[in-house]
């Protein structure tokens, strides 16, 4: 009932059951790039004004820089590692200038995950306005992610060859 | 030059290089990397803008602890730049807030925060007022023909004083680096801009030869100048501290030290005062301008350089006297940020060209017209243009956002449309090319080539454009050209990745590179070169271009070997209530001479414009006492998807003959535009503002100013636009 | 470890620079920064649990959607070491009618107050000021009984909450209080919240008239409030305003000018004298003043459209 500093906390990490000896209080974004060695997951601020560190939490997304572990035991917790490289939205950010210096970007594909299929051009800016990118201007972000839900519907067969072999590379 | 028919690369979106690793989260930021035996550390900076140190007491547990001061500078205790004025650890003197004094490291980061370092000190009186400063870091004179005779042929004079504001550059990843103590000398891990600005900066500080350090940039989270010349100051923290504890040291800010102690974009008071003929001609241009350094020279000279050639903006004129001084107060230096001083004063001259044409009763697009360069006209500083596309962007730009039909049908309203003529020079000014003497080396793959440059990739697609370069010179498909690691182990000094120069300058190194190699291929495979006649290394040097003449003294001659020219068309909103500005449409053109990647191009232009958008209404540093004192994201407002347009990007093309495929620089002109874009649009509301940030504090005061009472009252009652359902809620009624 | 120890000598200044350090002002007595292992965690498995160990262990730190408490804790502004985990608590994140009285849970957050039909038929200015609060991360996490324990003058949903005349519902191990939300606040970020009390929920009762909100950030997301504004357009109307005293404001004079047909410039000279604003890093007290009189103005002038109204009110 009462935890004085570290009793085990059990979460799902990407899929994963995951234990850690971490303090409770430890920020889950700490957590994730120290003791998981989850580094995809970016510090930008430490005040959840930038979104760089969002990780979906049971589905939903949130700055993991302002949530203690603790909030994540017995949760579902999503990174960008978990999308491996291949998702539609990856592709696309890559494939429309979505991603710039890449800082903010596995922040701004969390939050994007999230929107839902076919979000609205509204739809998008309002739930990617808690995403600071500095380098876009956000518009070729709107691009990669309006293509990435055409993508949904429609699947082209060869185009993303290049794509897939680059990814396979990377990993 | 090639055509560009037959290129297949060149010109096309290929996928960027390290886009694959940026979005799956797999490319390794400074933050990202650890070594074994690594050890954190905490910079102790001053509380005080200016005096002296008297005495440093350490209370708590400093067993273990590796404890760094100026005394343990091995070389010479300074930040190598320009002047050797800044020390890399204060010694004594203090010039200004969170000047780092101490460094601690420990392996334990709690250990590490626990103690608390005290430092005591002899305060002396700060002069935060650049109007006040005794020291310039830098004085500059650009004179053309006569102001007497200017003035004299002048119907009607204008003048005016125009001013900006600090800006942050606030890239999403805050500066690092980390430093690995390798055999007597030092390896650097950072993430920043010019590795051989750092490898310079550590060589002075540590009394190393070249080869005993070496500098590897890291995946760079956006730079924007803010990562040219400050990293030298980190990477110099971190190695000091890494050579006594014989231990890598990692050192990396977190936002609130990031904003508080780096480098923002200065602060400048613009004074012009203009002859023009009733017709709208400019006979005389006079312009004074005070640019605030802060507390050390760091690239002051040379930003104020940048800025005072650009400031007369686009336009042709016989009799010019442009003068500038940077000078020093007791605030954190000011240092590079995207446009490099010609944001500053192209906000001042195109706010004041709206004013010159309400005077005459002009319209905002004929004086431009009117007074635009052209062709076979000189710059402020001499040069005579070949190709000037100032004309072009003006018309294109009208054209596409209808700017004379929008400013007719919005007058009266509380919306405005206000344009802005910019232009911006490529690569680094004058002389400062062929003083660089740029390298860039290229390889032979078994596959195509490799590419060594030092030029580093922070977002803007070095790498990918290079490889698009080199490839379609080469003749090889671009998948087939790799590019090194921006390590000075490996790659030649290609200068600094700063001025726009990147794709232009050493772009075009490159393709020399790979046209000899392409000729000594001569029928050969790259695979078959390599069988026959072993490995295949061509490294060339920037050459200058002989029509190119610079004399740094009198300040003429041909300051740029090329410029881009843009246009900025903006509407805004004005809420009556709040004085809130909402820019609705933004229409760009940019005359860029070729771009390689239009996609990377037009991601340019937009973000600058997006950070030009935040320049223009809403960054602002709140300096209290020479510190920053709204150092958080929360406080510093940068602009969100929804204080976002969409920007209507439109390039032209016109190649550079001296450019790689015709490419000149593109990275820094779109920040010049948006402000006075933005402030002209608010003058067509009839709001005189002459400053940026144009916070709503300020229309507030300026409305009050014209018309007593302000735009709430005199026009929302009656001409009141709907304001955007976004901002306003009316809800309704209980069923 | 922790605690206060700087302080400023006679003829020295004695400081010491940390990311804690750079957010105060130079001369207030600096904290050490509060270190994870120091910190004390209180996992209770029910309201009536965390109750007992507020009376037993006090004082904790409540910990809910943590949207600002770890703002603070990150930054080192807060040197508090021993916490209460609220969040796992679902009774508390229940929104209900009970009776003609809709219940909002302390712990639901704006995403939940968005998606709740409940809310979004009774309260949409609440809805409105939830959809403006940061990003949707921090609406996914932030609650309101945080924001109210907050206690910022700036809390949007603050002027939500007193023009609703919301009851604050308060428990204790012994006791249970309902706290009209007019005398909930004591003060700049002060309450009638005892040391070993929770709010627990808030009770809210219908509304007659058009509910409207209006939020003046420093952009148009992610903001910070300089003014915001929420009101009833009843008989009388209700309204209250944040960001512009030391604590969320009702505005009773101006409220009563209205109802009794007062003109909207005297309303707004009314409103003047009922608020304080003051200069910040984010504002000056004149905008505020000025910004809050021309909210007054847009509200009568949106609820009220008939012609006549109109005509007068501009």
């Amino acid at each position: 009932m009462l935890f004085v500093r570290s009793p085990r906390v059990i979460f799902s990490l990407n899929g994963k059951r995951t234990r850690t000896n971490a303090h409770p209080m430890k920020r889950l974004l700490d957590v994730l790039r120290e003791d998981c060695g989850l580094t995809g997951t970016k510090e930008g601020c430490g005040e959840g004004e930038c979104g760089a560190c969002t990780v979906l939490l049971n589905g939903a997304p949130v700055n993991s820089c302002l949530v203690p572990l603790v909030h994540a035991a017995g949760s579902r917790v999503t990174t960008i590692e978990a999308l491996g490289g291949r998702h539609r939205l990856q592709r696309a950010f890559v494939e429309h200038g979505g991603a710039q210096c890449g800082i903010c970007t596995p922040g701004m594909i969390m939050a994007a995950i999230a929107l839902g299929p076919r979000p609205s051009i509204e739809g998008i800016r309002a739930g990617l306005a808690g995403n600071l990118c500095r380098c876009t201007g956000y518009s070729s972000i709107y691009r990669s992610i309006a293509d990435a839900s055409r993508r949904a519907l429609v699947r082209p067969a060869q185009k993303h060859a290049a794509f897939e072999r680059r990814a396979r590379r990377a990993r | 030059m090639r055509s560009s028919r037959g290129l297949k690369a060149v010109g096309r979106n290929v996928l960027r290089k390290d886009g694959v690793e940026k979005v799956s989260g797999a490319a390794r930021y400074i933050d990202d990397l650890s070594f074994p035996n690594l050890l954190h550390a905490r910079t102790i900076r001053s509380t005080i803008p200016s005096g002296h140190v008297v005495d440093i007491q350490y209370h708590g547990d400093t067993t273990g602890f590796t404890i760094v001061d100026h005394r343990d500078v091995p070389g010479r205790n300074i930040v190598a730049l320009i002047d050797d004025d800044q020390p890399c650890l204060a010694e004594r003197t203090i010039r200004h807030f969170a000047e780092p004094i101490v460094l601690l490291a420990h392996e334990n980061r709690e250990r590490l925060n626990a103690v608390d370092v005290q430092i005591a000190y002899r305060e002396a009186t700060p002069n935060f007022d650049p109007a006040a400063s005794k020291t310039s870091f830098k004085t500059i004179a650009i004179e053309k023909g006569s102001l007497d005779e200017g003035f004299a042929a002048a119907d009607v004079v204008v003048e005016g004083e125009y001013r900006a504001g600090h800006q942050e550059q606030l890239y999403i990843e805050p500066n690092g680096a980390i430093a690995v103590p390798a055999g007597g000398g030092i390896t650097l891990y950072g993430s920043m801009q010019c590795p051989y600005y750092v490898h310079r900066a550590l060589k002075v500080l540590l009394g190393l030869p070249d080869h005993k350090v070496r500098v590897i940039q890291t995946e760079t989270g956006g730079g924007f100048g803010g990562k040219e010349e400050y990293p030298s100051m980190i990477a110099g923290h971190a190695a000091l501290l890494a050579l006594k504890a014989g231990r890598p040291v990692k050192l990396v800010y977190d936002r609130v030290e990031d904003m508080v102690a780096t480098t923002k974009r200065h602060p400048a008071v613009i004074h012009h005062r203009t002859g023009v003929t009733r017709d709208g001609r400019l006979t005389a241009i006079d312009i004074d301008a005070l640019f605030d350094g802060g507390a050390y020279a760091t690239l002051s000279a040379v930003v104020l350089s940048r800025g005072l050639i650009h400031a007369s903006g686009p336009y042709r004129c016989d009799h010019v006297r442009i003068r500038g001084r940077a000078v020093m107060t007791n605030t954190p230096p000011n240092g590079a940020f995207r446009g490099f001083g010609a944001p500053q004063t192209q906000l001042a001259a195109e706010i004041h060209m709206d004013r010159i044409a309400g005077q005459l009763g002009l319209d905002p697009v004929r004086v431009r017209e009117i007074n635009a360069l052209r062709p076979g006209d000189t710059t402020a500083t001499g040069q005579r243009l070949g190709d000037c596309s100032a004309l072009q962007v003006l018309r294109a730009a009208v054209e596409r956002s209808a700017f004379k039909r929008r400013r007719r049908a919005l007058a009266g309203t509380n919306r405005g449309i206000g344009l802005a003529l910019f232009f911006h020079g490529s690569g680094f000014t004058g002389g400062g090319e062929v003083a660089l003497a740029s390298k860039a080396s290229l390889a032979l793959t078994g596959r195509g080539a490799r590419i060594f440059v030092a030029s580093t990739e922070i977002g803007q697609g070095t790498r990918t454009m290079h490889a698009q370069i080199v490839a379609d010179t080469l003749g090889v498909p671009y998948d087939c050209v790799e590019v090194n690691a921006a390590d000075t182990g490996e790659v030649p000094n290609s200068g600094p990745t700063v001025a726009s120069r990147t794709c232009m300058v050493v772009g075009r190194i490159l393709q020399r590179c790979a046209e000899e190699m392409r000729e000594r291929l001569g029928t050969l495979t790259p695979g078959e070169y390599l069988r026959t006649h072993g490995p295949l290394v061509i490294t060339k040097q920037y050459e200058k271009s002989s029509a190119i003449a610079w004399d740094d003294h009198s300040y003429r001659g041909d300051a740029y070997g090329s410029y881009g020219w843009a246009c900025d068309v903006v509407e805004v909103e004005v809420d009556p209530d709040t004085w809130q500005v909402k820019p609705t449409a933004f229409t760009t053109v940019h005359e860029i001479g070729k771009a390689i990647h239009p996609m990377l191009a037009s991601g340019q232009i937009e973000g600058g414009s997006a950070q030009g958008i935040g320049y223009a209404l809403f960054e602002e540093v709140v300096m209290r006492d020479g510190r920053m004192a709204n150092c958080q994201l929360t406080n510093y407002i940068v602009p969100t998807t929804l204080d976002t347009p969409a920007i209507d990007v439109v390039m032209l093309e016109n190649p550079y003959k001296h450019g790689p495929f015709g490419a000149k620089g593109v990275g820094e002109m779109p920040i010049d535009g948006p402000a006075p874009a933005i402030i002209n649009a608010l003058r067509h509301m009839g709001i005189d503002l002459r400053e940026i940030p144009a916070t709503p504090e300020k229309i507030m005061a300026a409305s009050a100013e014209r018309t007593g009472s302000g735009i709430t009252k005199s026009r929302s009652a009656r001409r009141y636009t709907k304001p955007s359902s976004k901002t306003l809620h009316a809800l309704r009624e209980k069923p | 470890m922790l605690g206060s120890i700087s302080n400023r000598q006679a003829t020295w200044f004695v400081h010491k620079f940390r990311r804690a350090d750079l957010l105060r002002s130079a001369d207030e007595e600096t904290l050490m920064l509060g270190s994870i292992s120091n910190r004390q965690l209180f996992q209770p498995r029910s309201l009536t649990d965390a109750l007992s160990m507020l009376r037993d262990e006090g004082p904790l730190v409540p910990m809910a959607g943590c949207t600002d408490l770890y703002v603070a804790l990150n930054f080192g502004t807060l040197d508090d070491t021993r916490f209460l985990n609220l969040w796992p608590l679902d009774s508390l994140r229940r929104i209900e009618m009970r009776g003609d009285v809709l219940s909002i849970g302390a712990l639901a957050t704006y995403t939940d107050m968005r998606r709740s039909p409940l809310v979004q038929k009774i309260l949409p200015m609440l809805v409105a000021a939830a959809r403006e609060i940061g990003g949707v991360q921090v609406q996914n996490r932030g609650t309101l009984g945080g924001n109210v324990a907050n206690g910022s003058p700036a809390g949007d949903t603050l002027p939500v909450l007193a023009a609703a005349d919301v009851v604050v519902v308060l428990r204790s191990a012994a006791d249970m209080r309902r706290v009209p939300f007019s005398e909930y606040y004591t003060g700049y970020r002060r309450s009638v919240l005892g040391p070993g009390e929770l709010i627990v929920a808030f009770e809210f009762r219908k509304l007659h008239g058009r509910q409207w909100f209006r939020k003046v950030g420093t952009r148009a997301a992610q903001a910070i409030s300089k003014v915001v504004m929420a009101a009833v357009a009843g008989d009388p109307p209700r309204i209250a305003v944040g960001s512009v005293a030391p604590t969320v404001v009702r505005l009773p004079s101006t409220e009563a000018a209205l109802g009794r047909g007062a003109s909207i410039d005297e309303a707004r000279q009314i409103l003047l004298e009922e608020i304080a604003p003051i200069d910040d890093a984010r504002s000056t007290a004149e905008y505020r003043q000025r910004v809050a009189a021309n909210l007054l103005a847009r509200f009568w002038n949106d609820s009220f459209i008939t012609k006549s109204r109109r005509t007068r009110n501009l």
